[in-house]
Parts: C-alpha cells; sequence; structure tokens
C-alpha cells in the first residue's frame, strides 16, 4: 500500500494486523476492493485513500495504519 | 331552584370525565425510548436537532465519561418519544470506550434504559458501509427503521435507489429523507409512533459449528437470539452487567470451544458485507461510473498545500483567536457593568450583613460564571463551523504529525491555541479529539498556555523590573519579556505533553483512521445548538463549582477569627483620623487593615514560611489565594493590600508596588522576586473555573486534583530556581 504513487490504485489483497484489520474492514476495506491514494499530508503523513470500485468515500489514516493494508 | 344543584353537579361531573379523558390522550404511558444510531458523518446529529429541537438534554451514562444527549420529541399529536443519541460507530463491535455505550445499552434487555426501538440513520450516498451496521441491529432483535439520509448527495452522485425492493430485502420499514433540510421528518417521526415488530430477516448466520457454544451461552444468560450471545462469547469482558463467575462461565465455554474472537469478527464483517453487496446489486443502479469530488478536491489542494494550507489554517486560528479574545472583549464588558450596576443598586437599597453575601459573594461569584459566556459562544461557533464544513478533518490531517510527536494529536491544536484566550472554552473544545488518550493530555496541559487574565499580572510586574528600553532601535525589551513568557507557557505545555505520553498507559488501541468528509456548507441550526448546548453546560455544571468556591472566597476575605477584623478597622479609623487622611485614603486604609485581619489574611501570614524561599511575603500569599477567583484579582488585591502604611490612594498598582520597600530600606521588589512571581503566574493553576471545566469534561475530581498539583508543583520549584539563581 504505501509503495503506490500519488493518484495510483490497486486492490486490497490482504490486511496484515489482526487487530487493526477489524477497523479496516469496518470501514469497508474488504478484500478485493479498490482503493487509490488520493494525497498525503504536507508532511508525509497521514494519507487519505478513496475506497471503492465507485470511489465511494475518502478516508484518512496514518502510514503507519495504511501499511497493514496488501495491495495484489 | 331545586335542580341547580344536581344539574351543576352533573355537568361538572361530565367535565371531569371529558378532562379524564384528554389527559389520558396526551400522556398515553410511560414514553417509548428510541435510540439513534448510526456511522459518524452520517447525519446523525442533523436528524436528532430536527427531532428534538431545543429540546434536549445532556447527562452521563452510567459509570463512563461519555456524553448521553437525550431529547424528547412530540411525534404526533399524541404520541411523545425520548431519543437518545448514541456516539457515531461504524459497527456494533466497540473499539472505544465511547462506543462501549451504545453496546451496553442493546445488552440488556431487562435495563429501564433498553429502547423500545432504533432508529438507524445511513448516509445512502453510501450505502454498502452504512449498512453494516444497520444489519447487525437488525439480527440483534430490535425493531429498527432505517432513516435513509443525505438522498440528495446520492442523487447528485447518480445513485438511484428502489426504496421499495431495500425495504422488502432489509425488512424493516424506510424512510428517504434529507436531515440536513428536514425532509422526510414528518414521515419519519409518524413511523417511529408506531409498535413495531423485530425485523423478520436475519442477515447472518453463525457458523454451525458455533452453535452448540452460542446456544448454551443463550440459555445460560436466558437471551432472546443467538446473535446477541455470539456477542457475549465476543465482548464477555467488557460487558458491564456481567458478574465475575459469569465471566468465568463464557470465558470457559470459548476455550472449551476454541472461539478465536478476532478471525469471528472478521469473518463476520466479510460476510455480512458479501450479503449487503447481493442487496445492494438487487436495489441499487449508479448511472455514472467515476464519482467525482471536483469542488472538494480543488479545495483540498489549497486547503492542504504544504504553504497555503498552513497559511489558511493559521489565518482562520488568528480570525478565531481575534474573536475570542478582541470581539468577545464587548459583551464582557456588558456583562461585567450589568453585574455592578446591579451590584450597586442592591448596596444603595438594601442593608445588612446578607447584602454583603448576596453582592460580594453570590452576585461576584455569578457573574465570573457569566462573564465566560461570550467566549465560549464565540469558540465553539467557530469550531462548529469548522466540524460542520469539514475542515476540521483537513486541520487534523496537516497537524497529526507534528502534534503526534508530543503526545498530542492534530486536533489538539485548537484547544491549546485558543488556551491563549481562555482555558475554560479551549479545555472545552477538546472534545472534538475521539481518542480519549489524546483528550486527557490536551485537556491537562491546555492550562500552561498562557490565558488574557494573565496578562495584567504580566504587564504590572514586567512594567516594574524591565526597562522601557529599545534594543536593536526597534524592539521593545518589555514586549521580548512578555512574549518569553508566552513560549515558556507554551513549551511546558508541548514537554508535559510529551512527559505524559510516556507515563499514561492506556488498555485501548488508538486508531487515526476516520473518514475524511466532503466539503459542505454548515447547517447554522447546527451551529446556534452547539453554542447553546457548551455554555449550558458551562453555566449549569462548572458554574455550580465556581459560584461555590467564589462565596467560600468571599467568606475567607470578609471575615475574621473573633473580633479581629472589627479591631482593626477601628485601629485603621482612629489611625487615620490621627494622621488626617482624607475620606478615600481611610476607606482603603481600612479595607486593607480587615484584609489583614481576615481568614485570607491568617491564610497569607499561614503560608509565608512555605512561599519565602521564592521571595514571597505574606502580601504576595494573599494575592495568590485570591486570585484563585480569577487571576488578573492579583492586581486588586495587591492594590488594596498595599495600601497599608502608604500615603496616598492616587497611586497605580505599579507605583505602590515599586514604593514598597524590605526591612533594609530596599526595595522590595526586585528583579529576582518580580521574576520568581512571574514564573509563578506563568506556571501555577491559579484558576477555579478552569479546574472546574477540567472536573466536567472529565466527569471527576482526579484530573483536576493532579492538574492542580502539578501546575502548582512545577510554578512552586520553577519560581524556586529563579530567585535562589538570580537573588
Amino acid at each position: 500500500m504505501t509503495d503506490l504513487q500519488l493518484g495510483e490504485s490497486g486492490t486490497i489483497c490482504c490486511l496484515q494486523d489482526p487487530e487493526m484489520a477489524l477497523k479496516l474492514l469496518e470501514m469497508g476495506c474488504i478484500p478485493g476492493t479498490m482503493v487509490r491514494l488520493n494525497s498525503r499530508a504536507p508532511l508525509g503523513c497521514p494519507i487519505t485513500l478513496v475506497v471503492g470500485d465507485m470511489a465511494d468515500y475518502t478516508l484518512s489514516l496514518r502510514v503507519s495504519e495504511a501499511a497493514t493494508i496488501l495491495l495484489k | 331552584m331545586a335542580g341547580g344543584p344536581l344539574l351543576s353537579g352533573r355537568a361538572g361531573a361530565g367535565v371531569s370525565a371529558v378532562q379524564l379523558e384528554t389527559a389520558a390522550l396526551r400522556q398515553p404511558g410511560p414514553l417509548t425510548r428510541i435510540a439513534l444510531v448510526g456511522n459518524p458523518n452520517s447525519g446523525k446529529s442533523s436528524l436528532f436537532n430536527q427531532l428534538t429541537g431545543l429540546n434536549q438534554k445532556v447527562g452521563n451514562f452510567p459509570g463512563v465519561t461519555v456524553d448521553r444527549k437525550t431529547g424528547i420529541s412530540q411525534l404526533t399529536a399524541q404520541h411523545r418519544a425520548e431519543i437518545v443519541d448514541l456516539p457515531g460507530t461504524y459497527s456494533l463491535y466497540p473499539k472505544s470506550l465511547d462506543e462501549k455505550v451504545i453496546t451496553d445499552l442493546f445488552y440488556d434487555k431487562a435495563s429501564p434504559q433498553y429502547p423500545g426501538f432504533v432508529v438507524v440513520t445511513v448516509d445512502a450516498s453510501n450505502l454498502r458501509r452504512n449498512l453494516l451496521l444497520f444489519t447487525q441491529l437488525a439480527d440483534m432483535g430490535l425493531p429498527t427503521v432505517l432513516a435513509l439520509n443525505m438522498m440528495d448527495v446520492a442523487e447528485q452522485h447518480g445513485v438511484q435507489i428502489d426504496i421499495a425492493a431495500l425495504q422488502q430485502e432489509l425488512g424493516v420499514p424506510i424512510i428517504p429523507m434529507n436531515a440536513r433540510k428536514g425532509v422526510g421528518i414528518t414521515a419519519l417521526k409518524i413511523v417511529m409512533a408506531q409498535m413495531l415488530d423485530a425485523p423478520s430477516v436475519s442477515f447472518y448466520e453463525p457458523e454451525e459449528a458455533l452453535l452448540p457454544m452460542i446456544r448454551q451461552i443463550r440459555y445460560y444468560f436466558n437471551l432472546h437470539n443467538d446473535y446477541l450471545a455470539l456477542h457475549y462469547a465476543h465482548q464477555y469482558r467488557h460487558i458491564s452487567l456481567l458478574s465475575a463467575e459469569d465471566r468465568a462461565y463464557v470465558q470457559e465455554l470459548t476455550e472449551q470451544y476454541g472461539f478465536e474472537p478476532t478471525a469471528r469478527q472478521a469473518q463476520e464483517t466479510i460476510a455480512r458485507y458479501g450479503r449487503i453487496n447481493e442487496i445492494l446489486l438487487n436495489c441499487v443502479s449508479v448511472t455514472r461510473t467515476e464519482r467525482n469530488e471536483p469542488y472538494s478536491n480543488k479545495l483540498d489542494k489549497v486547503l492542504t498545500h504544504k504553504v497555503w494550507g498552513y497559511l489558511i489554517f493559521f489565518g482562520v486560528l488568528f480570525l478565531m483567536f481575534q474573536a475570542v479574545f478582541a470581539w468577545a472583549s464587548y459583551p464582557m464588558e456588558l456583562i461585567d457593568e450589568g453585574v455592578a450596576w446591579i451590584n450597586s443598586l442592591i448596596q444603595t437599597n438594601f442593608d445588612g450583613p446578607l447584602v454583603n453575601l448576596l453582592t460580594e459573594g453570590v452576585l461576584a461569584g455569578l457573574g465570573g460564571v457569566l462573564i465566560f459566556i461570550p467566549q465560549i459562544a464565540l469558540l465553539f461557533a467557530f469550531i462548529a463551523v469548522l466540524e460542520e464544513t469539514g475542515y476540521m478533518a483537513r486541520v487534523t490531517f496537516m497537524m497529526d504529525r507534528i502534534m503526534r510527536r508530543f503526545g498530542l494529536n492534530g486536533k489538539s491544536i485548537v484547544p491549546l491555541i485558543s488556551g491563549v484566550a481562555c482555558a475554560v472554552p479551549a479545555i472545552m473544545s477538546a472534545r472534538t479529539i475521539e481518542n480519549r488518550k489524546d483528550r486527557l493530555i490536551t485537556i491537562f496541559v491546555t492550562p500552561l498556555m498562557s490565558c488574557s487574565a494573565r496578562i495584567p499580572v504580566y504587564t504590572v510586574l514586567i512594567g516594574l523590573v524591565v526597562p522601557d528600553e529599545s534594543v536593536l532601535g526597534v524592539f521593545n525589551l518589555r514586549g521580548f519579556a512578555l512574549m518569553g513568557l508566552y513560549l515558556l507557557g507554551f513549551f511546558a505545555a508541548i514537554l508535559s505533553a510529551w512527559a505524559m505520553k510516556l507515563l499514561l498507559k492506556t488498555t485501548e488501541r488508538s486508531y487515526f483512521i476516520m473518514e475524511f468528509p466532503v466539503y459542505r456548507w454548515p447547517r447554522w441550526k447546527n451551529v446556534g445548538i452547539t453554542i447553546v448546548e457548551k455554555v449550558k453546560a458551562f453555566v449549569f455544571q462548572a458554574g455550580k463549582v465556581i459560584l461555590a468556591i467564589s462565596i467560600l472566597l468571599w467568606v475567607l476575605a470578609s471575615y475574621g477569627p473573633g473580633s479581629a477584623m472589627e479591631q482593626a478597622g477601628k485601629r485603621a479609623t482612629t489611625e487615620a483620623r490621627r494622621q488626617g487622611l482624607t475620606p478615600a485614603e481611610l476607606d482603603s486604609r481600612v479595607a486593607s487593615e480587615k484584609l489583614e485581619a481576615s481568614y485570607a489574611g491568617h491564610f497569607g501570614h499561614l503560608i509565608e514560611p512555605a512561599i519565602r524561599p521564592l521571595g514571597f511575603d505574606w502580601k504576595i500569599g494573599i494575592s495568590l489565594l485570591t486570585s484563585f477567583a480569577a487571576r488578573e484579582v492579583f492586581v486588586g488585591t495587591m492594590s488594596t493590600i498595599y495600601s497599608v502604611g502608604q500615603d496616598a490612594d492616587q497611586l497605580t498598582v505599579q507605583q505602590k508596588l515599586a514604593a514598597e520597600k524590605d526591612s533594609n530600606g530596599q526595595p522590595f521588589f526586585t528583579p529576582a522576586r518580580a521574576f520568581s512571581l512571574l514564573v509563578f503566574y506563568v506556571f501555577a493553576m491559579q484558576c477555579m473555573s478552569t479546574l472546574a471545566a477540567t472536573y466536567r469534561e472529565t466527569k471527576g475530581w482526579k484530573w483536576p486534583l493532579l492538574q492542580l498539583l502539578y501546575m502548582t508543583g512545577l510554578a512552586y520549584v520553577s519560581s524556586l530556581l529563579v530567585y535562589q539563581v538570580m537573588k
């Protein structure tokens, strides 16, 4: 996830940290969902992700949290 | 004539029967209790405000420090209901203590708080994620209504929802609405007034393998369905109503069946999303392929830009600071003058000991509470607009990296900066920080920021010992000293936050992840309700403490042991007559002698040994005590107390202090003493209003007391160092 360039998208493959995964799943980051790296804060962290095939909504999260999301 | 009484008697009976009937219509038994649940940003508070208006009450959930907002809603002419507004959440598995109040409410069917039914607010433009919580609630077996909110946004995005089909699939009534504009409220109220059955559709069946365990839990606790029993297996450690034996029983069962809560929960969430996708496939069509937020994205390019973003943010802060600092001063003066006017009105028209208690104790204390209202109202008007528009999420986004280093959070910046005006509204504004540890640290360190009440103290003392010279031809030395004091407070706050980050342990895992809302126009009704709610919370909760301490301080300053004060007054009067002083000089002389003989004066003498190493004497001791009402009182007290032995009353406070001599005839206020006192005022917790605000926000005396001890201890040690080094 953290390897994406701004504007690039990927499909969620799996979530590493089990506890963090519960939170991410509830917020709609289900394996198979498309995510796009939308923007980075001026200091590089946090970042915003656009979630969903239809670009349903935007999440903001810290880089450490995003790092638990693995992409296909 | 004889039939008169009979007739009237019959007529009377008729009237009372009619009255009884209408009374019965108006009061159809106990109020229905309705819980309002939904994702954050699903328009839940707008809906709550629409349903209840200003008919809201803020209380506590039992045992936790989460506000419990309830309101009465007139659903139909005959039917009223009590609405409970629950914290926004994404699921029924709580991730924070705040969210735990939701499950506590739904787990205990026997509780009188158990809701009759639930209104779930759902963002129609974002159905998939919002329906997760709904399916969990429906499986809990609670009668549920779906408030399909933000229909206008969904339409803009080209999302078309077949309401009839969705209603069929979900098995509950669905009301399409736009809560911000009030569309659909009447329809929702009519449905809310009906008696509803539990939903007939189930969205998730626990796996076969888990059923033996689930059934055992279900029958042991006599629960009404399997899904609730499954929740017991997940949450038994955190369910407030379970006893130690109950927990041990569930724990044994989960171990026996090898139940893995994290994996099960993840599996359940994925299964639910699968089911929701199936449902949406049949009921929702999207006409536009790529959703675009052209305005939000363009605005974000500027508002979170690495240069413009920060500049604009500081501009917003500056405006907010101006409002709280400068604009609020006009209504504050009005309140001040108004209270003084009422005071003088009472004092000129009435006489007696109770009049003094009323004017100098109660009314002065009441004035001390009311004076904060303009600042609180203005600050929260700003904060509400920032929250409503979605800008606050951007502020958090930009500041998080910097603030996190010090154990704070992106959102801590607003309380910290507002603390420069006044710590009371600043502490209340820490409410926007969801993470409890971050919120607590922010509340704890905010009073270290130099507030406006310290300014009079700073200017008097700086004027006393810092020469009015310029450095490099432009900068004024006194200006430098003042800035130094502000920076001292700021660094103390940041470093204390960092130390607390290391010391405070928390079992609650902290997540930053949040939804990044699109920009919206603020709803002025929501802004207005926020202001009213914050002002009410302050006046009725913090205000009580402030009033009580004001009266206590008044008693301490007005009464002394035995007849000491009376004698001091007489002594001052005869002495003054002998010296031939004017009436004004006489009054000030009497006042200062009386203050010395009062309990407050005794307190000053009592603590003198403790504060002597800091360079302070008993006179400063009294001022420290009276500063507790408000720091600016320091100047007034010093003015009164240093009148002792002075020849003229015309001198300014500064001149009085400058004229004070120590036992060797040298000026008492040396730079060492003045700086020691300044540093003391930078750090010391001397504001009962702030303590009352901390008490209200943390819902207990532990944190305000720790704050008092820590800040005053820090002040003592720092002043000691300053005085001993500079002496």
